[in-house]
């Protein structure tokens, strides 16, 4: 039997399932199910005041056991992933939940169980009733909550701790805490998904899960054998022994990727022989890639394409959705370097808000920084944008398609308007921020030394300049086999921009597709390449391609590649 | 001799992109839980103690939601300031 859910927390786990099928206290399961007590207890008069006195030690002792926890997750997850934990803290002072408990008591002349039973029941199933993903899973930690309150309450604990794959309704976040990924290969649970915190938590220990599975989890009995995929999201019960052996071989493969991963992550990029060292940077789409960027080991931001803000919708956006998102960045990269290229519209990115029409040659068309230099008051916006989000990061701004010195003045000069005006209004930004240029177009390209006069980095765009320099439209698959990023004229350019770079004492990089091409990093390294910005999955190889490499050899690679014929 | 009792309401337009969910559900009520006033916010037809988390994310306002806040007491005209002002920017 096979099942989809979502994936919750990566890797691959197989064992022996343990069902957990008993409802956590609180009134709590799927259905709703009732407390222990069907019958209605009430307390005597006498019994107010030890009741009250019992749930507030209560309180403490799990206010205790959460600052606990959190010390825990911020040494060993971080502290991103510890701040979940005050989301649990702060409903323990919630006047909605501990004055409604009180109250049942006080005026209700329920026992305090009985009371934090119905209080976070009715709680939790006010929240789960909203639409929003992330506050319905926000009961979940109010059933936690009122869960922890019980067992602190009866001296009651969940028991053994469990080893294997544990298969339960819905798991809450203090469940996820107290596993022990020594012993527990995997989680599977009816509800919850992604945003879960017990996933968040489950994935920074270590322990692959799929939630959100629905009824399934019923079918699995105690002792089957299971298989939870937490990277597709997928769960297999009593695999055949052929289905079996492929999930070990996966497993196998997805630990000796991250093995090399933790191995490699924090090693320096460079030659074997230490001679050179490189920056290995991230292409990035938005603040929600930032993670897996972080996660392979990226040292910046190389490329950060600012397109999806302005696709797929009728209208542009406000300077301040803008701000928000490059804050996001910027603030999520910790002060790493990132390069955010403005506006890359046109071409093969229709902009409906910006009305460009069709065109017959769009490659060749009205894009880019040529569309910026024309809409002045959209390409303001964004500038105002990426400077006030300075403060919040190291930010370095590129101008995309730039074919002259003469674009590259006109945008420094909207720039500089930009900061004359933020400086007027009192906002601060970042002065320091460096400016360069992508430098894609063979005319650029061969003026590289005139236009390192006017900026501070360059980066080639090796997709654009290779179908320029050789005529192969990259979209038409007639002509793919025509599409060579190692073609010596694109190699030599690329030396020629970072030739010009270095007599100019600026660094040049590179953000296209070839930069993670395992056959291009050699020689791009021997022409003296300083940055390589690729898509996060790229990372690690790349970086075990540097460091397997001496200087000397690279320069060799390169020499050669520059005289293929 | 008693404090003044004041009485104060305000609508706001809630701008964080999150609404008030997640961190700035959390910013907000604590801001909240400074002032001595009852504070109430309305919203969708429903009505939320400002100083409550479970509360404040029953209501659900998303970005761009109209929010009324509402305080009685000796801050109450502080209180709906502040949190008006909060409300209105990003979290």
């Amino acid at each position: 039997m096979e099942f989809k859910g979502v994936a919750a927390a990566a890797g691959i786990g197989i064992g022996r399932a343990v069902v957990v099928t008993s409802p956590p206290p609180g009134g709590t399961g799927p259905a709703g199910s009732a407390g222990r007590d069907a019958a209605e207890e009430k307390i005597s008069a006498e019994a107010v005041s030890q009741e009250l006195e019992r749930f507030w030690a209560a309180v403490a002792s799990v206010r205790a056991a959460l600052t606990r926890l959190r010390g825990e997750l911020a040494r060993t997850a971080g502290e991103e992933k510890a701040a979940i934990i005050d989301a649990q803290a702060m409903m323990l002072d919630d006047p909605a939940f501990v004055d409604a408990v009180r109250d049942a008591i006080t005026a209700g002349h329920k026992p305090a169980v009985q009371a934090v039973e119905d209080v976070a029941a009715r709680l939790a199933a006010g929240l789960a009733a909203v639409e929003d993903e992330y506050i319905r899973q926000r009961a979940v930690d109010i059933r936690d909550l009122g869960r922890q309150l019980v067992e602190a309450l009866t001296g009651e604990t969940s028991g053994e701790p469990v080893a294997g794959v544990v298969v339960t309704s819905e798991l809450t976040p203090s469940q996820a805490a107290a596993m022990d990924p020594g012993r527990v290969e995997g989680v599977v649970a009816g509800a919850g998904g992604a945003t879960a915190h017990a996933a968040f938590i489950l994935a920074a220990r270590g322990i692959p899960a799929v939630f959100g599975v629905g009824d399934h989890w019923a079918q699995v009995r105690d002792g089957d054998t299971v298989v939870v995929d937490g990277n597709r999201g997928l769960v297999a019960v009593n695999p055949s022994p052929q289905e079996l052996d492929a999930f070990l071989v996966q497993k196998a493969a997805w630990q000796a990727e991250q093995a090399a991963l933790v191995r490699l992550r924090h090693k320096p990029a460079e030659t074997a022989d230490g001679l050179r060292r490189v920056e290995l940077g991230a292409n990035i789409g938005g603040p929600a890639d930032v993670a897996a960027a972080l996660a392979a080991g990226a040292e910046g931001v190389g490329l950060f394409r600012t397109e999806f803000l302005f696709l797929d919708r009728p209208d542009l956006p406000s300077e301040e959705e803008q701000f928000q998102v490059y804050k996001a960045v910027l603030a999520g990269m910790g002060g790493r370097p990132v390069i955010i290229r403005t506006l890359d519209a046109g071409g093969d990115k229709p902009v409906p808000a910006l009305g460009l029409g069709p065109e017959t040659n769009p490659f060749l068309g009205y894009r880019a920084i040529r569309v910026c230099l024309d809409r002045t008051d959209v390409f303001a916006t964004q500038l105002r944008a990426l400077l006030r989000a300075s403060v919040h990061g190291r930010l370095l701004i590129m101008f995309p398609f730039i074919a002259t010195v003469a674009e590259v003045r006109q945008a420094k000069g909207v720039l500089a308007a930009v900061k004359a005006g933020l400086d007027r209004e009192g906002i601060p930004y970042d002065p320091h921020v460096q400016v360069g240029v992508m430098i894609e177009i063979p005319s650029a390209a061969v003026t590289a030394d005139l236009i390192a006069r006017e900026v501070d980095f360059f980066s080639i765009g090796s997709n654009d300049l290779t179908q320029y320099t050789l005529a192969v439209d990259r979209t038409n698959e007639k002509v793919a086999a025509y599409y060579d990023s190692l073609h010596p004229a694109v190699l030599r350019l690329c030396k020629n921009v970072i030739d010009a770079a270095h007599a100019a004492g600026i660094w040049a990089g590179m953000c296209g597709e070839m930069a993670g091409d395992p056959r291009a990093i050699p020689v791009l390294l021997g022409l003296g390449l300083d940055e390589f910005s690729m898509s996060p999955a790229a990372l690690p190889k790349a970086r075990e391609i540097i460091r397997s490499l001496t200087l000397a050899e690279a320069q060799a690679y390169a020499r050669a590649a520059l005289q293929q014929s | 001799m008693d404090a003044v009792e004041q009485k104060a309401e305000r609508v706001a337009t809630v701008r964080s992109q999150h609404g008030l969910h997640a961190r700035p559900a959390a910013v907000f009520v604590r801001t909240a839980t400074g002032f001595r006033s009852q504070i109430e916010v309305l919203a969708h037809g429903k009505t939320a103690n400002a100083k409550s988390i479970i509360s404040v994310l029953g209501l659900g306002v998303n970005r761009g939601d109209a929010i009324v806040i509402r305080a009685v007491g000796e801050d109450a005209l502080a209180a709906v300031r502040t949190l008006a002002e909060l409300a209105e920017k990003e979290l």
